[in-house]
């Protein structure tokens, strides 16, 4: 094939020749790594799950349904029941909600509806982002230090003059549920703001442009037209949010006075299940891990309901205003 | 004009400008007043942490906290200097676990087969383990790793907090490589490129500036996590050793704060200074490589 007086410079040749040997393996080998490496997360959740819920099988198998609707935590008698912390758990999230909820959709009304400049719309915009960035932990000491004394003569104040609401029944002593929901409340405001600015600026330009047109004064178009229009995204960020809250540890474990009792009082201490698995885990024996284990596969099954329900949510509603 | 005023009468035509004070520009202005001042309050934990943090923290701050171990119940002095090498230990066993894994995965997700059933249930999984208690990834490590070898130890603790970085990484990283034009992909493929040739030569390098954001970013977050190395790395008062119970500066600040020693509440703000020192520095970085563009 080579005619010696038709043979190409050595340079022209290797231009075009086709893949060696070395470059097919190396493709092949390449594209499996990546495909090993895909099934390798998706076996990593399973893997998690399972693992969980493996150790939790000789507590399930012990103390079955009535785990969930005792309340006594005595390792002593071996009697364990989480009815308080799960109480806890979602008392506490659900009042972060209520409040970051409240602060991180007007943040996004604030940042998306052309009510400041730019240059300041960023400079809110990172600063809102860099709240998220602070550890947990250091927003457990500032709370212990700085927070629960600062709102102790408002909680004693509510207390003398609310106290026969139930919410006001008990006087704050240090930590409770009202601190650690406030400082949850402001961990999660930078998630709700943020899914919901995009939620807000995936709504097309000429829905607010017709609001306008129709004489309709900002805040009219806002409630009315664009706060319908976002609905969606919205709702997806308070549950992603609701997710967030659910599981934080390190800021309730330090806040939340860990004490085992349902209370409707704000000032009441409380414990949560992530609060409770920090504590216990480091000192647990053997069945004491497996009833831990328990506890985590039930906060394993919230937060997961709760996720898989955000993301679902956002994913529906942000193809739709898209296309 | 009389032929005007006439019409108004008949139809009852409502004034058409805008007046200062009717209530529908009241509500307006009361509503825009409610906003601005929810936005300053959302501010305010901001700055108070930070100037705190710089008070408390920075009055306890010197040289020797760098290089000292801690101290005893009643020593006065002390550093936290194991508890950063501890945290940077195991960040970095963290890194080296989850940023390959999250770029491989990618790659995959992003350009090999993003419509294939395996790509979009991983997809799932990962938006889904974004949203993991941090908690229950120490619970798992504790799970796979403690309880099998029998040990508290740094491996641990890197081992459960690359579970929270991985989703991260993987989820930034597949934007950054979509994020590469078309054209480039194409024209790398029509010179005769390899599908993996054209990813190692061509799409990793462009998209590089977005995937190491979303690796610092994830660096970031895991530097801050306590939850899942309360009872993996657990904590120790002496220097490094890999395979020992470990010290981290988010531990360290968790098990202080609880003390009634001022000198041990004094280290724990001085080391909560320089862990949001650490998280900022590198939330900067990845903003200035992430430049412009968003990801």
């Amino acid at each position: 094939m080579a005619h010696p007086t038709t043979t190409l410079p050595q340079e022209a040749a290797s231009l075009s020749q086709p893949p060696s040997k070395m470059d097919i393996i190396f493709n092949k080998s390449f594209r499996s790594l990546t495909y090993a490496f895909t099934w390798a997360m998706v076996l990593l959740l399973a893997a998690i799950v399972i693992k969980i819920g493996i150790k939790a099988i000789p507590a399930i198998e012990r103390h079955g349904l009535a785990f969930l609707t005792t309340t006594t935590w005595d390792v002593n008698s071996q009697h364990f029941g989480i009815l308080p912390e799960i109480w806890g758990t979602l008392y506490s999230s659900l009042l972060a909600l209520i409040l970051g909820g409240f602060f991180g959709i007007t943040i996004a009304i604030f940042l998306t509806q052309d009510f400041l400049p730019h240059r300041v719309e960023v400079v809110l915009k990172s600063i809102i982002e860099l709240l998220a960035a602070i550890p947990s932990v250091v927003y457990g000491l500032w709370g212990i230090f700085v927070l629960i004394p600062l709102i102790r003569p408002l909680a004693d104040f509510l207390h003398t003059h609310l106290g026969w609401l139930p919410w006001f029944s008990t006087s704050l002593s240090g930590p409770g549920m009202f601190p650690a929901a406030l400082v949850l409340s402001i961990m999660i405001l930078p998630t709700i703001a943020a899914i919901s600015q995009d939620a807000f600026r995936a709504i097309p330009h000429k829905t607010k442009e017709a609001a306008f047109g129709m004489g309709t004064t900002r805040w009219e178009a806002i409630l009315k037209v664009m706060l319908p229009a976002a609905s969606g995204g919205i709702f997806g960020a308070l549950v992603l949010g609701l997710g967030r809250a659910l599981g934080e540890t390190m800021a309730l474990a330090m806040l939340v006075g860990n004490s085992n009792q349902i209370s409707l009082s704000v000032f009441a201490p409380a414990n949560t299940l992530a609060s409770l698995l920090a504590l216990n885990f480091p000192e647990a024996a053997e069945y004491e891990v497996s009833v831990l284990m328990y506890a985590a596969c039930i906060l394993l099954l919230i937060t997961l309901l709760v996720n898989i329900a955000g993301t679902a949510i956002i994913a529906m509603t942000g193809s739709g205003a898209k296309k | 004009m009389k032929h005007a005023q006439t019409a108004e009468n008949e139809f009852h035509l409502p004034r058409l400008e805008r007046q200062p004070f009717e209530p529908r520009a009241l509500k307006s202005i009361v509503l825009s007043s409610i906003t601005v001042a929810a936005a300053i309050t959302a501010c305010i934990p901001l700055f108070s942490v930070l100037i705190m943090l710089l008070y408390r923290g920075g009055k306890r701050l010197s040289l020797e906290v760098f290089y000292q171990l801690p101290p005893t119940a009643f020593e006065t002095g002390g550093g936290f200097g194991n508890a950063i090498v501890g945290t940077l230990f195991m960040v970095g066993i963290a890194a080296l676990i989850s940023v390959p894994f999250g770029i491989l995965a990618a790659i995959f997700l992003a350009e090999l087969g993003p419509d294939s059933k395996v790509a979009i249930t991983a997809r799932f999984c990962a938006k889904i383990m974004t949203g993991l208690p941090s908690i229950l990834a120490g619970v798992f490590a504790y799970a796979a790793v403690v309880v099998v070898f029998k040990t508290y130890s740094a491996w641990a603790g890197g081992i459960a907090l690359s579970l929270l970085m991985i989703p991260v990484v993987l989820l930034t990283a597949e934007e950054a490589i979509k994020m590469v034009p078309r054209a480039m992909k194409e024209a790398a493929v029509g010179i005769g490129c390899t599908p993996a040739q054209a990813m190692v030569k061509v799409i990793l390098p462009v998209a590089l500036p977005g995937i190491i954001t979303g690796v610092v970013l994830a660096v970031a977050r895991a530097a801050g996590e306590t939850a899942p190395l309360l009872f993996t790395a657990l904590f120790s008062d002496y220097w490094l050793k890999a395979q020992e119970p470990t010290a981290s500066l988010a531990v360290l600040i968790y098990n202080y704060s609880g003390m009634p020693f001022e000198n041990q509440i004094e280290l724990a703000w001085a080391a909560s200074l320089v862990l949001v020192l650490m998280v900022f520095l590198l939330n900067i970085i990845s903003r200035t490589l992430g430049g412009r563009k968003k990801i």
